[in-house]
């Protein structure tokens, strides 16, 4: 198919057709180049918070899903500085909260976990916080483990816009910012969540656990067991419908 | 969240608060993007924002709850749980602490027999700190329950924690401690101008919006909160955008450590920030304006809402202008409530909206999306004052003032080791020296520019010059002469930092707060170069990932001192290569505190 001129920016040499009001991130996966994220999910407003994906464009960094695509860019992602960039971010998410992976049940299926991995993070680089996070697990089918939260505010956004119930919310501030449910008592037990929320699907990480099924598919047959994140994010992300693949 | 029996936060409300709050809520017009004012306006008359009335607020205004602890907590000044009868936060400030605020907190908690940061167990009192509170030329100051008392010395301590210990209600207390001085020392264009109410404005009204646009544009004002943005391609901008409604909006969130002009100007100088503002109301056919007005000023309100009463009595506000058919235009006072980032003009028009003041992703910008997502001009205080100056005055005969690409005057915020502090205002292209000069000060080893967020120069670089050509500056300048520690100086603006972050960010968020625990670690003589490393990495991520302006220049205090003044930094450092941060001595600390022991036995010997 031939597009216009117009309609491409240049990633990491190659061009990527994007549609009006797409971001880089959006653009470059549906058209099958990956861009390493974390907060980001295709079916959110893209917010930027967690800076994995951050991009050169035109020699300037930005965080490249909430970047507006336009055409003639030229956005750097796949090199050193910008990997080397990368593992410091999932360093300092590591060592923000309480991560224990070989005792973790999300272990395998978990999107920071495998962007280590992929991201060929290998030492701790700072040191370890130790937050004190006590767990909510009053509710008698879901376990909130806070000690996981990276504070990429999809439940937040799930609950709201999708199951129309507001059951979580971020407070405090800077290094104290943390979830919260939405019930006097401060407890999950007394707020109207249900199994079959979109809240309880998006967590990237091992917050939002669901109760009696932790272990029922084995570590090693996991979804970041079998395949890297890397190309597991390509089949996730909404694709041009007609099927042309660009390169 | 574990709840203590009794928890502090589960205040019952009797039916005098129940009626308090139907009546706050009711002013506000049931309004949600009023929530902070509204929070506010609850935390002033109950002491803080018990659980009860969260949840009142929640279902009258008809909103999750967690979106109001979402809010409150995010506010430094908004408590969910009792802070004490008394709150009292020491201004922080680097400038503070070189007049012996950290000594004077300590006299006060022995006096009061309590911890920094706890409640005392009688729930009357809390000492702790906050953020610059903007009196650098009269520290050190504090605030007690969000007023203003400044100049404090050891009396005045005690005397406070005297008042405290008898219950005297703060309306009782002294008014000499409530006193702020203006400080003038140097007065130009603005804080010497001799206009009537209004004369601006007759002026702007013979030119007309758009030829108020051109004359803003020609005077080549640029903004004064630091970026240095043209304020006439801005209303400009504002002007063309589309939208149901155009706003106007002051940020008087004068939060920068070491900045206190715009304090100053809303006390001498009311009338021509509101000039300024209509005039851009004018141009950019606004018919709202809102000021935005930091919480440690909050003891300016009445005196600023008395002006734009006057204002309005005479002509100058509301319907029809000065009998204009159509120029309706009026302006609303919005209360911060000690959060920083607000000064960010994104984050800024997230808290007018009673949300958390997190910055936006930019673009689009509050000149197309700003307030309620509508066209929106935001300007600095001094920047609507130097607008409504060069609408007097002409473009041509103020852009002759200045340097050629920063004209108009600026006014400087002097404090640190002078012998006259205060605010000095100079046309553009002053240098260093010259204000080091006028302010008295002597043997002076360096000079923070702006900030902890501009820039730190050393005795080499005085003859620099003020401007957006050299050294751009939103109006700090703090002093600091041959017996300071430059770098207790820059780990002060870390900590800065790292209270402020918003945390949104993942560099910001869990980067300053690292920057900070590294600056500690040296502090403590616990460093290695392996931390000088750690804090360039840090630095590097910092400026190349952070969400905001915050996160991009939280490094500045590190990179501007280690450049400069680098053995202040080497001097404290081990020999050795990398050494843990885990303090075993250290982690004893709580085992001393629960056995009353502090001898030499209940210690660690270095080393060991």
């Amino acid at each position: 198919m031939e597009f216009p001129v117009s309609d491409t920016f240049q990633l990491d040499g190659k061009p990527v057709v994007f549609e009006t009001g797409q971001t880089v991130m959006q653009a470059a996966l549906a058209a099958g180049h990956y861009i390493p994220h974390l907060c980001y999910h295709p079916e959110f407003k893209p917010h930027g918070s967690c800076k994995l994906c951050t991009v050169k464009v035109n020699g300037r960094t930005a965080a490249s899903c909430t970047m507006p695509a336009e055409a003639g860019l030229e956005v750097e992602s796949d090199i050193d500085e910008l990997n080397a960039l990368r593992r410091t971010l999932v360093q300092m998410l590591f060592a923000e909260g309480n991560h224990f992976c070989p005792s973790c049940e999300k272990s395998g299926n978990c999107v920071l976990q495998a962007l280590g991995y992929d991201l060929e993070v290998h030492s701790a680089g700072f040191r370890h916080q130790f937050p004190d996070r006590p767990l909510d697990a009053s509710h008698p089918d879901i376990l909130l483990d806070f000690n996981r939260c990276i504070l990429c505010e999809l439940c937040v956004n799930a609950s709201a816009e999708v199951d129309g119930k507001h059951v979580f919310a971020l407070a405090g501030r800077g290094n104290s910012k943390h979830l919260i449910v939405n019930a006097e008592s401060g407890l999950l037990k007394d707020t109207n969540i249900a199994l079959t929320d979109k809240a309880m699907s998006v967590c990237p990480v091992g917050v939002i656990i669901k109760k009696g099924v932790g272990f029922s598919t084995p570590i090693g047959e996991r979804r970041y067991d079998q395949r890297p994140i890397s190309q597991q994010a390509l089949d996730d992300a909404p694709r041009p419908p007609s099927g042309e693949a660009h390169d | 969240m574990v709840h203590e029996a009794v928890s502090p936060s589960q205040r019952l409300l009797e039916p005098k608060d129940l009626s308090f709050l139907q009546q706050v809520i009711g002013l506000y017009g049931n309004d949600p993007t009023k929530l902070l004012q509204i929070l506010r306006e609850v935390q002033e008359h109950l002491g803080f924002i018990p659980n009860p009335a969260v949840s009142f607020i929640a279902e009258t205004l008809n909103i999750p709850r967690n979106r109001i602890e979402s809010v409150a907590s995010f506010y430094s000044f908004l408590h969910l749980k009792s802070q004490g009868t008394y709150r009292v936060l020491f201004s922080d400030n680097i400038t503070d602490r070189m007049l012996g605020s950290q000594a004077l907190m300590e006299r006060m908690c022995q006096q009061l027999w309590l911890q920094p940061g706890k409640v005392s167990e009688d729930g009357l009192v809390s000492i702790g700190t906050t953020s610059c509170t903007g009196m650098c030329d009269q520290g050190p100051a504090m605030l007690v329950n969000e007023r203003a008392i400044t100049k404090l010395t050891h009396q005045r301590i005690q005397e406070i924690g005297q008042l405290i210990r008898n219950r005297t209600p703060l309306s009782d207390w002294p008014a000499d401690f409530f006193q702020v001085e203006d400080n003038i020392q140097r007065a130009g264009l603005l804080l010497g101008n001799t206009l009537t109410y209004g004369e601006t404005l007759q002026a702007g009204i013979a030119l007309g919006g758009a030829a108020i646009v051109e004359e803003v544009k020609r005077s080549g004002l640029r903004g004064r909160g630091g970026a240095g943005y043209p304020t006439g391609l801005k209303w400009e901008a504002c002007r063309n955008a589309q939208g149901k409604e155009h706003y106007v909006v002051c940020n008087a969130d004068e939060g920068e450590p070491g900045t206190f002009k715009d304090r100053v100007l809303l006390t001498r100088q009311a009338d021509l920030v509101f000039e300024g503002m209509t005039l851009c109301a004018l141009a950019v056919g606004a018919k709202k304006g809102f000021l935005y007005l930091r919480g440690e000023y909050r003891y300016l309100l009445d005196h600023l809402l008395g002006v734009l009463q006057r204002r309005r009595d005479s002509d100058l506000l509301g319907h029809d202008i000065l009998g204009i058919k159509g120029f309706d235009f009026d302006i609303e006072i919005h209360l911060g409530a000690g959060a920083y980032i607000c000064g960010e003009e994104s984050a800024l028009i997230e808290s007018l909206e009673g949300e958390r003041g997190v910055p936006r992703n930019r673009p689009p910008f509050p000149v197309t999306h700003g307030y309620l997502q509508q066209p929106t001009a935001l300007d600095n205080v001094e920047t609507f004052c130097q607008a409504a100056m060069a609408i007097h005055m002409g473009a041509d005969k103020y852009s002759a003032i200045g340097t050629a690409k920063s004209t108009g005057s600026k006014l400087i915020s002097v404090s640190g080791d002078c012998p006259r502090p205060g605010i000095y205002e100079y046309q553009f292209g002053v240098s260093v020296q010259e204000i080091l000069n006028d302010c008295g000060a002597v043997n002076t080893r360096a000079v923070q520019i702006s900030g902890p967020s501009g820039i730190c120069i050393g005795e080499h670089e005085f003859s620099r010059k003020l401007g957006f050509e050299d050294l751009p500056t939103a109006g700090a300048f703090m002093v600091f002469d041959d017996s300071r520690d430059m770098f207790e100086v820059a780990r002060n603006f870390v900590h800065f930092f790292a209270h402020e972050s918003c945390g949104f960010c993942t560099p910001c968020r869990v980067g300053t707060s690292m920057l900070k625990q590294t600056m500690d670690k040296i502090a403590a003589g616990q460093g290695t170069h392996y931390d000088l490393a750690e804090v360039e990495n840090l630095d590097h991520v910092l400026q190349t990932t952070s969400h905001c302006g915050l996160g991009r220049t939280a490094c500045n205090p590190v990179l501007h001192t280690l450049k400069h003044f680098r053995p202040a930094y080497e001097s404290r450092l081990k020999s050795l290569s990398f050494k843990p941060a885990f303090d075993l001595d250290g982690a004893l600390a709580r085992a001393r505190q629960m056995t009353g022991r502090d001898d030499a036995g209940a210690h660690l010997k270095e080393n060991e």
